[in-house]
């Protein structure tokens, strides 16, 4: 057996996992880790400029391939650093494998120099950690991490490294272990055949049935079985924050996205449901609003790998516990048989009357999806036309990432994702800074598609460091920056709860001028201020001549614009702002 | 309502951490805690008391399934049971007292295991409320120290928590 070092042996083991990218930043606990990387080909190492954007990079890779994500940074500041990024993929469940160097064992515990409790700090927002105690363990270790990482319900695993365990001075046989079983832990691989038939009888006797849907669709890759379910019983669909583009936002079923800035329809059709199809979603705090009030006449589905999200906030009439995938192809399969024997069991009437209410609180109040003639009336750009030029110049074919804030809300909202993993963003956590470094992420994944990422002047400056990374690794991203000039969403709950008092949300002419910010790294800088010209310009950012530069197109937005449908809170689905002016 | 969650956990370092910082992150109560390993040296039995309605209890038992080093959750409430805590309690003895104490400590079926001229260690067992019935009797002016070990529990019959 060959004999390796545990620097050696650790990243042998991430290319037998078929590694692509390590995003990291060495440091004194890591040197032999990153001396090993240096020895070898597979892996390849992309030095950022911040640990937290090495944590959102190798998050958004995630994202979009379905592949853990692997970031390594040092102890200490390093490992501290990394905490945001962990919490952000815990929050919205994505594989990751974050490598912290440690500082050597017999120095543990003794306050030495970049010495954290990296297994402590992080402990409440990974899926599970390790400390690895030799170079014996490092392969397994390695091994048992990516496993809990990617299976059940995903999420962040942390493995810390004594720098002792990776002496290159010390070799030790290396096998990468070919599976691991762990006795405690057994993640549900398929639903109850039996709770899936309460399920399909529930579906076939209710009247205003609708299907709301999450992340859990596209981390699970179910967006198929869900499409064709929805077709199948001609039902309403909405998505969540999380689960936008597990099914096409252009089709005609589609509501929109739901909850405390979801469409008037998606919302409204929630709260007068009498039956909903919850699959991959958690039914959090920006969903049901006060949940006491939540859809009063509808009964739950819920379908989740993770049994301890169902009945959670809302309790569930018929549990489903398994990946959405396995149980939406058994549910399917299970109606068809139903159907089989009595097509009659579809209750066309009350479909079509559902229908018909349903298309009353779209003709109401919808999205406008061409707001550009609010432009011209007053000759500023509004925020939600810069995301419709967006769309019309990517011909809705973009990976769209984004930071936090408004310009989060009117991304959601107006780019129609119609493909799952398509749009990328930090919905559990809220992290500011996520944008940037998670396009840079899609983009090294997929180096031929077209990236963007929708950001604000405040969100952008987080992490606004990685355009000296994109320099360094050629990463054409395009920055689109809704710059409004104060911290939009803080802007609008001061308006509509502080009587406009804004405190600490203005920079009082602070901001930089960001074209030549971006110049100075090399980029492209553009700015644009004229409605009329914001089509043309954003044809440009896009353009074959700029396919290969990274384009910072800032844009100067309406700083009064705020973001609706908002909900009304402490109230159900259906009390909503509508305007400035309009209750629902 | 007061519940018993006892708790088969990997012999591991941290494993313990983990759990214990489940329930401060969560918010959830810890009455009493103990832990230590079983007959099989891989494993640690932990038994706690929590207060919580029937869906904290429910949540509490999914979260802490959800742990990875977590092999078997179980709620020992849920049915018939046998629940055990061990007190130790150094009681002020002088004088009349000590015959007092001793007669206390009968009556309780609890045994001093040390004494001195002025002091005697009672050693008792029993369900939590019977020693809390205990401190009632000798009162608090006579208590000097109290340890308790925090409760531990078995379904009763052929039931068992195993892998």
């Amino acid at each position: 057996m060959e004999l390796l070092s545990g620097g050696e042996a650790l990243i042998r083991a991430l290319q037998d996992e078929g590694v692509e990218y390590i995003f990291g930043y060495p440091g004194g606990a890591a040197l032999h880790i990153y001396d090993a990387i240096f020895q070898q080909q597979a892996v390849e190492h992309v030095l950022v400029r911040h640990e937290q954007a090495a944590t959102h990079m190798a998050d958004a890779y995630a994202r979009v391939t379905g592949k853990p994500g692997v970031a390594l940074v040092t102890s200490g500041p390093g490992a501290t650093n990394a905490v945001t990024g962990l919490a952000t993929a815990f929050m919205d469940s994505i594989p990751m494998v974050v490598i912290s160097g440690q500082v050597q064992s017999d120095l543990i515990g003794t306050d030495s120099f970049q010495e954290t409790d990296m297994v402590g700090i992080s402990r409440p927002v990974v899926k599970h950690s390790f400390m690895v105690k030799s170079a014996e363990e490092m392969a397994e270790v390695v091994k048992k991490a990516f496993y809990i990482a990617s299976s059940g319900r995903p999420g962040p695993v942390v493995i810390d490294v004594p720098k002792d365990t990776t002496d290159p001075g010390y070799r030790v046989p290396y096998a990468y272990p070919e599976s691991v079983s762990l006795r405690s832990y057994n993640p549900a691989t398929r639903g109850h055949p039996r709770q899936i038939r309460k399920a399909v009888d529930l579906l076939l006797a209710a009247k205003r049935p609708i299907i709301y849907s999450g992340g859990g669709v596209i981390q699970g890759n179910a967006s198929e079985p869900l499409i064709a379910l929805a077709k199948r019983l001609h039902l309403p669909v909405t998505n969540t924050l999380m689960g936008l583009g597990a099914y096409p936002s252009t089709d005609p079923q589609f509501l929109g996205m739901l909850g405390m800035h979801g469409s008037y329809p998606a919302n409204m059709a929630m709260h007068h449901s009498d039956l909903i199809l919850a699959v991959g979603a958690r039914f959090d705090d920006r969903v049901t609003n006060d949940p006491s009030k939540f859809c009063p006449d509808a009964k739950v589905i819920h379908i989740d790998v993770d049994p301890a999200s169902i009945s959670k906030i809302i309790p569930a009439e018929v549990p489903i516990v398994g990946p959405a995938l396995p149980v939406l192809t058994e549910l399917l399969a299970t109606l068809e048989d139903r159907l089989k024997e009595a097509p009659e069991l579809v209750d066309e009437a009350a479909r079509s009357a559902w229908w018909s209410q349903i298309e009353g609180w779209r003709s109401h109040h919808d999205f406008d999806h061409d707001q550009r003639h609010r432009n011209e009336a007053e000759a500023i750009i509004k925020p939600q036309t810069v995301v419709q030029a967006l769309y019309r110049a990517t011909g809705g074919d973009a990976y769209i990432t984004s930071d936090v804030g408004q310009h989060q809300m009117f991304a959601a909202q107006y780019y129609r994702f119609d493909a799952p993993r398509r749009w990328v963003n930090s919905g559990g956590l809220g992290t500011m800074g996520y944008g940037l470094p998670a396009a840079m992420g899609v983009k090294l994944a997929f180096p031929d598609a077209v990236v963007a990422c929708v950001t604000g002047e405040g969100s952008i400056q987080m992490n606004i460091q990685e355009l000296s990374t994109c320099r360094q690794y050629g990463l054409p991203v395009k920055i689109i920056n809704l710059n409004n000039q104060a911290l939009g969403m803080v802007r609008q709950w001061q308006d509509m709860q502080y009587a406009g008092r804004h405190s600490g949300s203005v920079y009082q002419d602070s901001l930089p001028d960001f074209v030549a910010l971006a110049e100075s790294y090399g980029h492209v800088g553009m700015r644009v201020t004229d409605p009329a010209k914001l089509d043309e310009t954003m044809a440009e950012v896009f353009s074959p001549a700029l396919k290969d530069r990274l384009v910072f197109l800032d844009v100067a937005v309406d700083q009064n614009e705020h973001v609706y449908p908002m909900w009304v809170r402490g109230g159900s689905l259906r009390d909503m702002m509508l305007s400035k002016t309009e209750r629902s | 309502m007061r519940r018993i969650i006892s708790v088969l956990l990997e012999n591991e370092a941290g494993a313990l951490s983990r759990v214990v910082g489940l329930f401060a992150q969560r918010n959830y109560n810890i009455e009493s805690l103990t832990v230590a390993p079983t007959e099989d040296a891989t494993l640690s039995r932990l038994t706690l008391t929590t207060l919580g309605d029937d869906k904290k209890i429910e949540q509490i038992t999914k979260q802490l399934n959800k742990l990875i080093e977590v092999v078997k959750v179980v709620d020992l409430t849920e049915g018939e049971h046998v629940e055990r805590e061990l007190m130790l309690v150094k009681l002020r003895a002088v004088g009349a007292q000590r015959a007092e104490i001793k007669r206390t400590a009968d009556i309780f079926r609890g045994q001093i295991v040390d004494a001195t001229e002025s002091a005697y260690t009672v050693q008792l067992v029993g369900v939590s409320s019977k020693l809390d019935a205990f401190l009632r009797a000798v009162g608090e002016l006579s208590i000097l120290e109290v340890v308790r070990s925090g409760v531990s529990g078995l379904a009763r019959g052929e039931k068992v928590v195993s892998v």
